[in-house]
């Protein structure tokens, strides 16, 4: 029973992890908290969804052309919705309720066009095999939906640690201002980390669509808070810290239906959330931070 | 008079809604006057609608009373909320106070479930509330309100409220206690949220978990930035046309949402004070002058 709870909470907390970190990127390479990144999630999971029900396509290429979509979509989201604000410097307040607004339209028009009802895949998308090891079962989906997301977080760790990209992307995140004195293309490395945080969400979607099997307009409500808990407890900005916080969450929540009630499960990131902002508000992995007057 | 009443028959609901959306915005204002973006509105109006529905129905106590009591909870619950959150800053506090509205819907859900009660009516929600709610009482709070945000801005706290928004630590050093101030407009924003939620109660006749999610709170924060955040009449601009408009504009069907989103990112891109800008006022009273 415990293990089997164990095993649950790896393959989720990996989704969780996932689709935090494009969340945290944001924040960390440009200080915006954009909360319309639950609707990119949701358009990379109706993107895949048409892939494979009206293109006929396997669900192996519907990944990939649901992140390409999902990440063109965060391009123009920080095109239409944050670069006006940040040419004139505005304050944190007016980029929250831009990403605000932008998310509302994303869902009304995944709703416009998808309708508000649940879709799902259909059901021989992918082999449905149950592999037991002793008393624990996982299915081949569930292994898949880990090990996908792993290849991923491993190809982000080397583009921002091991490529150029990454140290301009870090060198941005830093200070903006000397960046762009010291040669640093600006803008276009913040259009590839929209790019990069939307395909993430879009990964993210597609893989919890799959395990789930329900997608719809609002399936980004929910994954909001989630995803707000797990950069905070990873302090916001803070990769590690998100791929941490993926799984601590996942096992909280694992762990509150399996032991206490499942109605807790959706207090659980809320209470976990409040815990974390009012005890150590810089995330489990975070330094203590300057206060700027 | 004849006319007034056909369009009251068609209308009247509309203008009611406009009338506790005008409430709502209020109740946001305070916050953002403040410079704070707390987006636990919505969780504070359905606090105030559950509390003051549930003691109109099994306590039998008047609307006056209810609606009160409903307010005061709210207020409570926001001061209790507001001790540990408003410590923090900016973003910090958006993220704090955003799953509030998730919250209070899992305490509706599961109220009666853990206590034994039948009081909140769990996920179905409380029904046949009684209509208590007129557009005369409504103007009649909001006009009180009105009165008692002008009071507000001549006052001392008023001053300390617009002081901390422009910068905070000025203003700490001013010898503005920040964050009793910061509780105090939380806590006003909450009162004012639970009335509305009070009024809406007894004008829907239903109270349900899921009227209060983040949605509710999205679209409270779209009447105030829509109007404007500097002067309190913008808020009841701004929620007299978001609640209007949606009824203009029927003929999109699905798409209708889509109006709050864009006018959000575009007032905030384009007209970042939103439509009431005391500037412009006083600079029309000027010109006026000057002829």
């Amino acid at each position: 029973m415990f293990w089997q709870q164990v095993v649950n909470a790896i393959w989720l907390g990996a989704v969780y992890s996932l689709f935090a970190l494009g969340y945290t990127l944001v924040f960390g390479v440009l200080g915006i908290l954009n909360l319309a990144h639950p609707s990119l999630y949701m358009w990379g999971a109706f993107i895949g969804l048409v892939c494979v029900t009206t293109l006929h396509l396997p669900i192996w290429l519907a990944l990939p052309i649901a992140m390409l979509g999902s990440g063109l979509l965060g391009v123009l989201l920080d095109r239409i919705a944050f670069k006006p604000l940040r040419a004139r410097n505005a304050p944190h307040l007016a980029t929250l309720i831009s990403s605000i607004g932008a998310s509302i339209v994303l869902i009304n028009v995944a709703q416009g066009i998808f309708s508000a009802q649940v879709s799902r895949f259909p059901f021989d998308i992918f082999p449905v095999r149950v592999l037991k090891f002793g008393s624990v079962s996982v299915t081949l989906l569930q292994l898949t939906i880990l090990g996908i997301s792993m290849l991923i977080m491993i190809f982000l760790r080397w583009l921002i640690m091991g490529t150029r990209q990454g140290q301009a992307m870090r060198a941005v995140a830093h200070n903006a201002v000397t960046a762009a004195r010291l040669g640093v293309p600006v803008d276009r490395i913040i259009m590839q980390t929209f790019f990069i945080a939307g395909a993430l969400a879009g990964a993210a979607g597609v893989l919890l669509g799959l395990a789930f099997n329900s997608i719809s307009p609002f399936m980004g409500g929910p994954m909001n808070l989630k995803g707000l808990t797990v950069i905070v407890l990873g302090g916001l900005g803070n990769i590690e810290g998100a791929v941490v916080g993926g799984f601590i969450l996942a096992f909280s929540e694992v762990m509150s239906v399996a032991y206490l009630s499942s109605d807790l499960r959706d207090a659980v990131s809320f209470i976990l959330l409040l815990i974390i902002l009012l005890v150590r508000p810089n995330g489990l992995l975070g330094r203590a931070s300057v206060k700027r007057a | 008079m004849n006319i007034f009443s056909e369009f009251w028959a068609t209308y009247g609901s509309v203008v009611q809604f406009a009338l506790i959306n005008m409430l709502l915005g209020i109740s946001i204002y305070f916050t953002l006057y403040t410079g704070l973006l707390s987006l636990a509105n919505a969780g504070f109006m359905g606090i105030g609608a559950y509390v003051s529905a549930a003691l109109t129905i099994h306590a039998g106590t008047p609307f006056p009373v209810s609606l009160l009591v409903g307010a005061l909870s709210a207020a409570l619950i926001g001061w209790l909320l507001g001790l540990p959150v408003l410590r923090l800053r900016d973003v910090y506090l958006a993220i704090a106070t955003l799953g509030f509205g998730e919250i209070v819907r899992i305490t509706a859900v599961n109220f009666d479930k853990f206590s034994g009660l039948t009081l909140l009516g769990g996920a179905q929600g409380l029904d046949g509330i009684p209509k208590l709610t007129t557009p005369v009482s409504l103007l009649f709070v909001l006009f009180i309100l009105c009165i008692f945000l002008v009071q507000l801005h001549r006052s001392r706290a008023g001053r300390a409220l617009a002081a901390i928004r422009r910068d905070e630590s000025v203003a700490a050093t001013m010898g503005i206690d920040v964050y009793q101030y910061k509780l105090l407009a939380f806590v006003l924003g909450a009162f004012v949220a639970g009335l509305a939620g009070g009024f809406s109660a007894h004008l829907t006749r239903f109270v349900g978990p899921n009227d209060f999610s983040f949605s509710a709170a999205v679209n409270i924060l779209a009447f105030a930035v829509l109007g404007g955040t500097l002067h309190w009449s913008g808020a009841l601009v701004g929620a007299a046309i978001l609640t209007i408009l949606p009824e203009a504009l029927r003929f999109m069907k699905e798409y209708r949402g889509i109006v709050n989103g864009v006018i959000l990112v575009l007032v905030i891109i384009y007209l970042p004070h939103g439509l009431v800008n005391p500037k412009w006022i006083r600079g029309i009273f000027r010109r006026k002058e000057a002829r």
